[in-house]
């Protein structure tokens, strides 16, 4: 009688897809997609030649920043950019709370529900830029159609996250409230509202610090803010202004994302 | 016998003190408001905002029907979208793994130094989007798909970068410990601790970001950088509005598909 003989080596088993066939097959597919895409890829690589030596003084540029020769121009854009973001996030939560509980399927009857999720769906599924070249070409250039553009992105984001949250409400507070013959009125308020206020102003301070993202953004279609000055200091290869606004920005990003976080883990 | 007067009977949820915190904090939140309001509209012209209706209506009666002949012409565009959003994100991945392990606490060769370095890395990529990522390498590297593939990448590496040190922060020292324990280098407590337990974190965030990255790369052509914006910039540049109609819908459909594709992915890993 001889043993089996016990294995000396050891493979780690795989993770994710067990089947040997299946991972055979995705390897392939993976290998065989790559190859036509990277294929399909055009690259002039005489531009990109000429292009790095153009990126090198951008480099340049990003580390000796020139705050001063576009300074009216830059505050101005920067102005804009954060009154924008303050406005817009301000009407986006007003809009959104009433559409936040329409769209909770514990709060309101399926009619009323169906529609505001349709609102939530529309706003959410187009992208910000988009929403912006309309809205610019109707209310023309400047910051107040970006306002607008970000209060409707707003509205798509907070309402969600705030319907999915109030339909996770702990019931039998809300039960206890309604036992005592309160109206719907007064089951918002003392049932629902205590519930989700921590979080509402969470998302709210969450969503101020994306618009101000978004609002450097949605200059480039002409919706004013920083994202136009931008624009034009890249057009007129002004590389050490472009650095400049870059830095600003990272610089307020990271102020509003660690100021949001604090005050969120304060108010909490 | 009677209770004692002097508190009051009404229930209240807060003492004054708090009340009048709060009130102060939404009038001044009101007053901020309404100055910021001033500043940003001091410019607008209300006369465009009063023709805003007008124009809407104008512009929806340009938009159906859409232009349907216009579908062929998208196709190849369509394409280099998903090309971009793809390889960009395989590209952004690929930077992010070493940036993440730089970054976490417990892996990290030099909290001190390198540690630092790494999380600017990943907030400087995170606040600026991939269109303002695009509009630079568009000047640099010249308009072209390429832009467009580097723009994701480095948009993505501080996406995924933040969520994948977030999940090495939270593994299982144990296991890593019992690595350890049969005396492994640094390298392999890396590979048979740390990695299989980020794995499946690793690919359901890969797959969150290709999604996003779907929706991010259709608007780059705006800026020059490939796919199907440039068609956009292109029709709405001659007001074809028909042909805007079209590439709405498309990229519509592709995101809502793409949107489902990761979600069934991430269901299955998870």
């Amino acid at each position: 009688m001889s043993q089996p003989a016990y294995p000396t080596a050891w493979r780690r088993p795989p993770q994710i897809v067990k089947d040997r066939r299946w991972r055979l097959a995705l390897q392939i597919g993976i290998l065989a997609y790559l190859v036509l895409a990277i294929g399909s890829l055009e690259v002039n690589w005489e531009r990109v030649a000429i292009g790095l030596e153009r990126g090198q003084r951008f480099v340049m540029g990003f580390l000796q920043p020139d705050f001063a020769s576009r300074w009216s121009d830059i505050s101005r854009g920067l102005v804009e950019s954060l009154t924008m973001t303050l406005t817009s996030t301000v009407v986006g939560v007003l809009i959104s709370v009433p559409i936040g509980i329409g769209a909770a399927r514990n709060m309101v009857p399926r009619p009323i529900y169906l529609v505001c999720r349709g609102i939530i769906a529309v706003s959410r599924s187009l992208q910000e830029v988009i929403i912006a070249i309309f809205l610019v070409a109707m209310f023309g250039f400047g910051p107040f159609a970006g306002f607008l553009t970000l209060s409707f992105a707003t509205i798509g984001f907070l309402a969600k996250l705030l319907a999915d949250d109030i339909e996770e409400i702990d019931e039998t507070q809300a039960e206890a409230i309604r036992a005592t013959g309160a109206s719907w009125w007064q089951l918002v308020n003392y049932a629902v509202q205590p519930q989700v206020m921590p979080r509402l102003i969470g998302l709210s301070l969450y969503r101020l610090d994306i618009n101000f993202r978004e609002s450097a953004v949605i200059g480039i279609v002409g919706a004013g803010g920083i994202g136009a000055t931008l624009n034009t200091a890249i057009d007129r290869y002004e590389y050490d202004s472009a650095g400049a606004i870059l830095l600003i920005i990272i610089a307020i990003v990271m102020v509003a994302e660690y100021g949001s976080s604090y005050l969120r883990k304060f108010l909490q | 016998m009677s209770g004692p007067e002097h508190h009051s009977q009404v229930w209240t949820y807060r003492t004054p003190r708090a009340r009048l915190l709060i009130w102060t904090g939404w009038v001044a939140l009101v007053a901020l408001f309404v100055w910021c309001w001033q500043l940003m509209t001091r410019d607008t012209i209300w006369f465009f905002v009063q023709d805003a209706p007008r124009q809407a209506v104008d512009i929806g009666s340009r938009m159906v029907p859409p232009r349907w002949e216009y579908v062929p012409e998208l196709l190849v565009p369509m394409w280099d979208t998903l090309n971009i959003a793809t390889l960009g994100t395989i590209g952004g991945v690929i930077l992010a793994v070493p940036v993440a392990f730089l970054a976490a606490r417990n892996t990290s060769p030099s909290p001190r130094l390198l540690r630092p370095i790494a999380l600017f890395i990943i907030v400087a990529s995170r606040s600026i989007n991939s269109l303002i990522w695009a509009l630079l390498l568009v000047a640099i590297i010249g308009p072209g798909i390429l832009a467009g593939i580097v723009a994701i990448a480095l948009r993505s590496i501080g996406f995924v970068g933040k969520l994948l040190y977030e999940a090495i922060e939270e593994t299982d020292p144990l296991q890593v410990e019992a690595i350890e324990a049969t005396g492994a280098s640094g390298a392999q407590v890396l590979n048979y601790g740390i990695v299989p337990q980020i794995m499946p974190a690793f690919w359901a965030i890969s797959t969150f970001r290709w999604d996003i990255n779907i929706r991010e790369s259709t608007i780059l052509g705006l800026v020059g950088a490939g796919g199907i914006g440039l068609k956009l910039q292109a029709s709405l540049n001659v007001l074809a509005w028909g042909q805007v109609t079209v590439i709405l819908i498309l990229i519509l459909g592709t995101v809502i598909v793409s949107e489902w594709v990761s979600a069934r992915i991430r269901h299955a890993i998870i």
